[in-house]
This record gives structure tokens, C-alpha cells and sequence, in this order.
């Protein structure tokens, strides 16, 4: 039988000393409860904070737990049955907008397409689901990373510098796109202007669970002269996209906010 | 002017819905409320005709205050209903006489065997369309008046009116008795033909033609109501089944619908003649508009689809809820040799074998609960199959594409498999809510507020379209092992009671 790994037990020890208490926890704290080397310490917090286990507070540096381990509690939402829950709101969505509608969810740092309605024109389109987008570069994705605790310690290509570009106007600098999750986190939704495929805009919102968590995110997509006019993003158009967010939501027993 | 609705009451088993649409036939609002089922016996089920009526003066005031509309603001109503079940109520008062009597209800199974005496089961089919079974009405009013005491003499007095549930509320609404061809065509006292009531038919059952209401078209104004609707006319009745394929626009002939729920219903529009079946489907009306010729379909139902799916969630444990069916099922490639006929109470449409139950066959040490979710899902496509098959000999149609709706198909894996084994492409439209929507269509139509059949078609839109992918000699090789399981089920209750 192989042996017990003392690192795990060590993480386990810090995350359980976190739990217990009401405020975050220093780096000299923890590796005194402990009695811990604070370089061990440090190792560890990293890598819990890598897997989304653990956050620090940027303005005090204290550490506390991460939203990951919120979510291991709660059970894991089948893309199928977010599908179905989902599926008259989005029908709806798409008739109210005239534009094709997509359900995401997160997956190996990718968007994976778990429900998509055909914009109601009978032009010949073909059903996508199964498919992956990039995080950085759609609004499912970026809706994702703002919103999914889960999302930003995924995605390792966050540890390279430059991010990969699909047209000119990808997000590709990583200080960029962390103010424009920023800004998606402020304004409750997330749009993509040509950042993924040149003349087509999305916008999407987030889709949460009875305990506020965001498990998916849902969108609308079409061409840039129908999605926008003079003043930018048609906001018409935001707003049938946070309903139809509200509702799924609202289905999944979270409080309206 | 202010803006013009349309609204459609939908009395249906569990639930009375009202949904409000508007000229696109988008849902604008929706109230819905649920009533009793009332169980006095083994097999018997019954609603209290008075609470669905207050139900759905409810459920539409629900609807009009959530979308903010007035009753002045509505062209028409229209409505859908549960099929077949069966209320009498007395002309003076209006109070019922007895519960209604539900479709699901099988207290008429001896009166059905009294019937059918030496003539068989088809005895009326000819004229009817339908085989004595007990869900039709005609038995269920024939039951009532041996029944319940004094019924029989005041029904020859004229004192009692029989209908189904479309005909109580347009009565209740506008005080006049009327239904309309789809549901006369399941009492099995209408004549295919004349769309009349059948004399000889009337005479064999023992039912007096006082109690029974006029038979009107599916679409034209009935009256205008009165009281918390007043001025509204009520322009439309079409049972479920009509109303779903009405709402899925299926106006030509050898355009069918399915419908995916616990069970599956599928229509076949089958043009302006009645097509009898000698693929064991039912001959029925499929909608009527106003003074235009009736147009007739053939329907197939199967009874275990969805509810397979329950029975594996709550009866064998093996997914928590009905959606992970489909990511169970993604687990394997194929079904590894697995097949499930889901014969629970006997074989329907198109074998007809009460003395079937049953079988899960093809069963090695390879088998996981993966290929197990797949023959599932397999099994309603492949029931859907045979259905399509007699269909398609009934009719001569080639059937090209199937309208499917209903709330299994969320399940993008199902519609799959449904386009691979039935060689046709699967189009699922965006709005869910056929059965209302068709009432809608109906109501709207009698009215002028939508102008003919061309337009409500130009409303119809792909939500998504599954095409057939899978490679033909899989194909018949899967449908032989499917139809060598079926062989399986066969003979199994070896004292067939029914």
C-alpha cells in the first residue's frame, strides 16, 4: 500500500484551518498555526490558488478560501439538463432577438456549446452543439471567466503572456483582459465585438445555480450591422440577453438579483 | 388602435394553461393552475368539471394581468383540450351530474367487451374510425346514463347535455352546445364522412341524440362570451393532438408530427379524405377551417417513451434526473448489443398485443448502464419507426421530414438517433407550445386576425434540424434485431384477459 503524501495532508490541514475562521489569514499566521516553514507555506497556498481553492485578498495580501472548493460541495450540473431547463428561454431569446442563441458551459479552458437555437430566418444552419470556443475570445467564455470561480484557475493559458489572436481585435495582452473581466464583473455581461470571427458580435450573461454560483453562461451571436448601430452595441439586445439569463436562472432556484 | 392577441385556453389532463400570443406567435404571457384527480376506484379517474371551470377563469385572468392586457385587447380565444374525457351536466342549472370521466379511465373495459359482442373490436370501425377501446367518449356517456340513477330518463327528456371538455367550456362561455369535428371524432359516434352524429351508431350504444351536442368546425366564431371575457369571441376547439398539429403548421398532406412527452403522439395529415388504416392507427380529424373541406390524419400513439426514461431514474436508479439519460447514453458508441421493448402494458400502435410485456434481450457480460441509456433512447426511435412504417403504407405519403416537439426533445442525442433510424430529417420549430399555439392559429384565423394558412406557415421557424447520419446496412441491421426483440415480448401474459 503506498503511503500517505504529506503535502496533501499539509493542504488539507491549511484549507480546514481557513474554514474555521471568519476573516483571511496571513501568510505568517497560517504557517504559524501550523508550524509550517513559511517557504512551504507559500508553495502550497500557490498551488491551492492556482486550482481556484484558494484567493488572496489583493489589497491585504490575507488568504481565504477560493470559490473551487464552494463548488465541490454542490453537484456538478449536467449540460443536458442545463439544456433542458434552459430550453423555452432560449427558444425564446431567439425569437425576441431574431439572432441564433448559444448555452456554454466551461470545459478543459474551452466553452463547450451545450445548446444552440437557430436564428429564426430558415437560412441553412447547422446544429453546433458539441463544439469549443476559446474563453478569451467569445462572450460565453468571457462571461465565463468573470463569473466562474472555476474558470480563471482553468485557464492556464493565462500563464503565458500573450494570449492567442483570431482577428484584429482578440484580446490578446493578458493585463487587458484582466480589466476587461473587470468591466464584465461590473456590468453583469459580457460582449465580444469581432474579437473572434471578423464581422460577427455576441453578448452573453451569466446563468446561476440556487446558491449564486455560475454553472453556464447564455448568448446571442449575428452580424456586427444587425447587433450594433450608431452608438455601439444595440442595448435592446443586452437586455433580452440578461431575461433570458434571469429566467434560466430563476429556474435553477437562484434568487433574482 | 392597442395591440390585438390572441389567447388559447389549454384544458389538459393535469392542468388548465392559458397562454396569450401575439401577432408573430410569440407567447406573451402564460397562467396555469393544476387540479384534483380524483381516484374513486382501481383504474378509475375522474376531475371535478366546476374546478376546471374556475381554473381557467383563473389562469386566463392570470395570464391577462402578467401581460398587462385587457380583455378588449384580445381578437379571440381559442381552445385545446384533453381528448375523450366525457361530462354531462344539466341544461337548466349547469351543474354537472357526475365528475368527468378522464380518458385514462378503464371502468367501460366490460361495457366495451359487451359491445364489441361477436362483431369484434371494429365493429363501428368503418364508419368511425375507431376500434372499441375504453378511452372514447361514446362508452364513457353510454356508463353514465346506465349509471348514474335517473339519468337515462332525463336524458330522453332533454333535460341533460353531454360534452367533452372543449364543449363544457364553450358553453360555459357563450351558453351555446357546440363541439367541434376533432373531438366528435374521438366519441366514436361521429361519421367519418357526413361529420354528423351516426344514427345506427347512436342506436347501438343506446344514446339518445338530444344530449348531444351540434358539431362545428375547428375554427369559426362559436359566440361571443359573456361574463369576465365578455365580448370576446371564442373561435376555435381542437383536441391536443389536432391543436399540436395545427400549431406545427402541418397543412399539407404526408406532413406529420410528433410529440415526445411520457408518450408519443404522432399525426399524419392525410389530405381532404379519410384514410383507412389496416396498419392498426386510428383514423381521425385533423382540424377543420370554418366553411373549407375537413382535413383528415391518421394518428399512431405509443404509450412508453419518456416514461422508460422515468422508470430507469426512479425504478432501476441508474441517472438522477431525466436529462442524464443523454449524457449516460454518450458514454458508449452504440447500444453493445442491448435492446429495450418497452411493452409495460402490452404492444400499441401498430401490433395491438394486450398479451405483450416487457423485454430487455441481447444481454452479454459486455453490457454497461451506458448501452443501457442508449437502448432507451433507442426505443423510442425505433417505436416512432414502426408507427412512421404504417404510416407510410397507409397513406403512399414518403413522409420527408418528421415536426417534433414536446419536452423530450431537449435531448439533441434522442433527435439524433430519431433522424438515423427513421432516414429522415428531424426539425424541432422555436416555439415549444404546439398545442396552444395551434389553438391560437385556429382562433385567430376565424377572426381575420391572421388572414390564411400561408402566413401562419410563414411563421414557423427551425430551432434546430437533425439529418440522418448513420450508414444504411447499420440501419437494417439494427431494425432486424429491434423487430427480433419485439418477437420477444409477444405471448408473454399467456391468459389474455383483455
Amino acid at each position: 500500500m503506498p503511503g500517505r503524501i504529506q503535502s496533501i495532508e499539509r493542504a488539507a490541514a491549511i484549507l480546514r484551518l481557513m474554514a474555521g475562521g471568519a476573516r483571511g489569514l496571513s501568510l505568517a499566521e497560517i504557517s504559524r498555526s501550523l508550524d509550517l516553514p513559511k517557504g512551504t507555506t507559500l508553495g502550497i497556498l500557490r498551488t491551492l490558488q492556482h486550482v481556484g481553492f484558494v484567493e488572496q485578498d489583493e489589497a491585504t495580501g490575507q488568504y481565504q478560501l477560493g470559490g473551487g472548493v464552494l463548488r465541490l460541495g454542490t453537484r456538478y450540473l449536467d449540460g443536458n439538463e442545463l439544456r433542458t431547463r434552459a430550453l423555452n428561454w432560449a427558444d425564446s431569446l431567439a425569437a425576441r432577438s431574431g439572432e441564433s442563441v448559444r448555452i456554454g458551459t466551461l470545459h478543459e479552458e474551452r466553452v463547450l456549446v451545450v445548446h444552440h437555437v437557430f436564428r429564426p430566418d430558415d437560412s441553412r444552419q447547422t446544429l453546433e452543439v458539441g463544439t469549443l470556443l476559446p474563453l478569451h475570445a467569445s462572450a460565453l467564455g468571457k462571461t465565463l471567466m468573470a463569473f466562474d470561480p472555476l474558470a480563471l484557475a482553468e485557464e492556464s493559458e493565462f500563464e503565458r503572456p500573450e494570449l492567442p489572436g483570431y482577428t484584429e481585435r482578440t484580446i490578446t495582452s493578458r493585463t487587458a483582459l484582466t480589466a476587461e473581466l473587470e468591466s464584465v464583473r461590473a456590468n453583469g455581461w459580457a460582449a465580444e465585438l469581432e474579437e473572434l470571427v471578423e464581422g460577427e458580435v455576441a453578448i452573453a450573461a451569466p446563468i446561476r445555480d440556487r446558491r449564486g454560483t455560475a454553472v453556464g453562461a447564455i448568448g446571442l451571436s449575428g452580424a456586427v450591422e444587425r447587433l450594433c448601430d450608431d452608438r455601439g452595441l444595440r442595448m435592446d439586445q443586452v437586455s433580452y440577453v440578461r431575461d433570458a439569463a434571469r429566467s434560466i436562472s430563476r429556474e435553477l432556484g437562484a434568487h433574482p438579483w | 388602435m392597442t395591440t390585438q392577441y390572441v389567447a388559447a385556453i389549454d384544458q389538459g389532463t393535469t392542468s388548465s394553461r392559458c397562454i396569450i400570443f401575439d401577432y408573430d406567435g410569440r407567447i406573451v404571457s402564460v397562467g396555469q393552475r393544476e387540479h384534483r384527480q380524483i381516484f374513486p376506484q382501481p383504474g378509475w379517474v375522474e376531475h371535478d368539471a366546476s374546478e376546471i371551470w374556475d381554473n381557467v377563469q383563473l389562469v386566463v385572468e392570470e395570464a391577462l394581468d402578467q401581460g398587462s392586457i385587457t380583455r378588449d385587447q384580445l381578437a379571440a380565444v381559442g381552445i385545446t383540450n384533453q381528448r375523450e374525457t366525457t361530462l354531462v351536466w344539466d341544461r337548466e342549472t349547469g351543474e354537472p351530474v357526475h365528475n368527468a370521466i378522464v380518458w385514462q379511465d378503464t371502468r367501460t373495459n366490460e361495457l366495451i367487451h359487451e359491445l364489441a359482442g361477436t362483431a369484434g373490436q371494429e365493429r363501428f370501425r368503418e364508419r368511425c374510425g375507431l376500434p372499441l377501446a375504453t378511452y372514447f367518449s361514446g362508452p364513457k356517456l353510454r356508463w353514465l346514463l346506465e349509471e348514474v340513477p335517473g339519468l337515462r330518463e332525463r336524458a330522453e327528456r332533454g333535460e341533460v347535455l353531454f360534452g367533452t371538455m372543449d364543449t363544457w367550456l364553450i358553453w360555459k362561455l357563450t351558453g351555446r352546445h357546440v363541439t367541434d369535428v376533432t373531438n366528435a371524432s374521438r366519441t366514436m359516434l361521429m361519421n367519418l364522412r357526413t361529420l354528423d352524429w351516426d344514427s345506427s351508431i347512436l342506436e347501438d350504444m343506446g344514446i339518445p341524440a338530444d344530449v348531444l351536442p351540434e358539431i362545428a368546425s375547428s375554427a369559426e366564431v362559436y359566440g361571443e362570451a359573456t361574463g369576465f371575457l365578455a365580448g370576446v369571441p371564442v373561435a376555435s376547439a381542437l383536441g391536443d393532438q389536432h391543436a399540436a398539429l395545427v400549431g406545427q403548421t402541418c397543412f399539407d398532406p404526408g406532413e406529420v408530427k410528433g410529440t415526445y412527452g411520457t408518450g408519443t403522439f404522432l399525426v399524419l395529415n392525410t389530405g381532404t379524405t379519410p384514410v383507412m388504416s389496416s396498419n392498426g392507427l386510428l383514423t381521425t380529424l385533423g382540424y377543420k377551417i370554418g366553411d373549407q373541406p375537413a382535413v383528415y390524419a391518421l394518428e399512431g400513439s405509443i404509450a412508453v417513451t419518456g416514461s422508460l426514461v422515468q422508470w430507469i431514474r426512479d425504478n432501476l436508479g441508474l441517472i438522477s434526473s431525466a436529462p442524464e439519460i443523454e449524457t449516460l447514453a454518450r458514454t458508449v458508441e452504440d447500444n453493445g448489443g442491448c435492446y429495450i421493448v418497452p411493452a409495460f402494458s402490452g404492444l400499441f400502435a401498430p401490433h395491438w398485443r394486450s398479451d405483450a410485456r416487457g423485454v430487455m434481450t441481447g444481454l452479454t457480460g459486455y453490457v454497461t448502464k451506458g448501452h443501457i441509456a442508449r437502448a432507451v433512447l433507442e426505443a423510442t426511435a425505433w417505436q416512432t419507426r414502426e408507427v412512421v412504417d404504417a404510416m407510410r403504407q397507409d397513406s403512399g405519403d414518403d413522409l420527408a421530414t418528421l415536426k417534433v416537439d414536446g419536452g423530450m426533445t431537449a435531448d439533441n442525442l434522442l433527435m439524433q438517433i430519431l433522424a438515423d433510424v427513421l432516414d429522415i430529417g428531424v426539425v424541432r420549430p422555436m416555439v415549444a407550445e404546439t398545442t396552444c399555439l395551434g389553438a391560437a392559429y385556429a382562433a385567430g384565423l376565424a377572426v381575420g386576425f391572421w388572414p390564411d394558412l400561408e402566413t401562419l406557415r410563414a411563421k414557423w421557424h427551425k430551432a434546430a434540424e437533425w439529418s440522418p447520419a448513420m450508414d444504411p446496412q447499420i440501419r437494417s441491421r439494427e431494425y432486424h434485431n429491434w423487430q427480433k426483440a419485439v418477437q420477444r415480448t409477444l405471448g408473454w401474459i399467456e391468459r389474455d384477459t383483455a
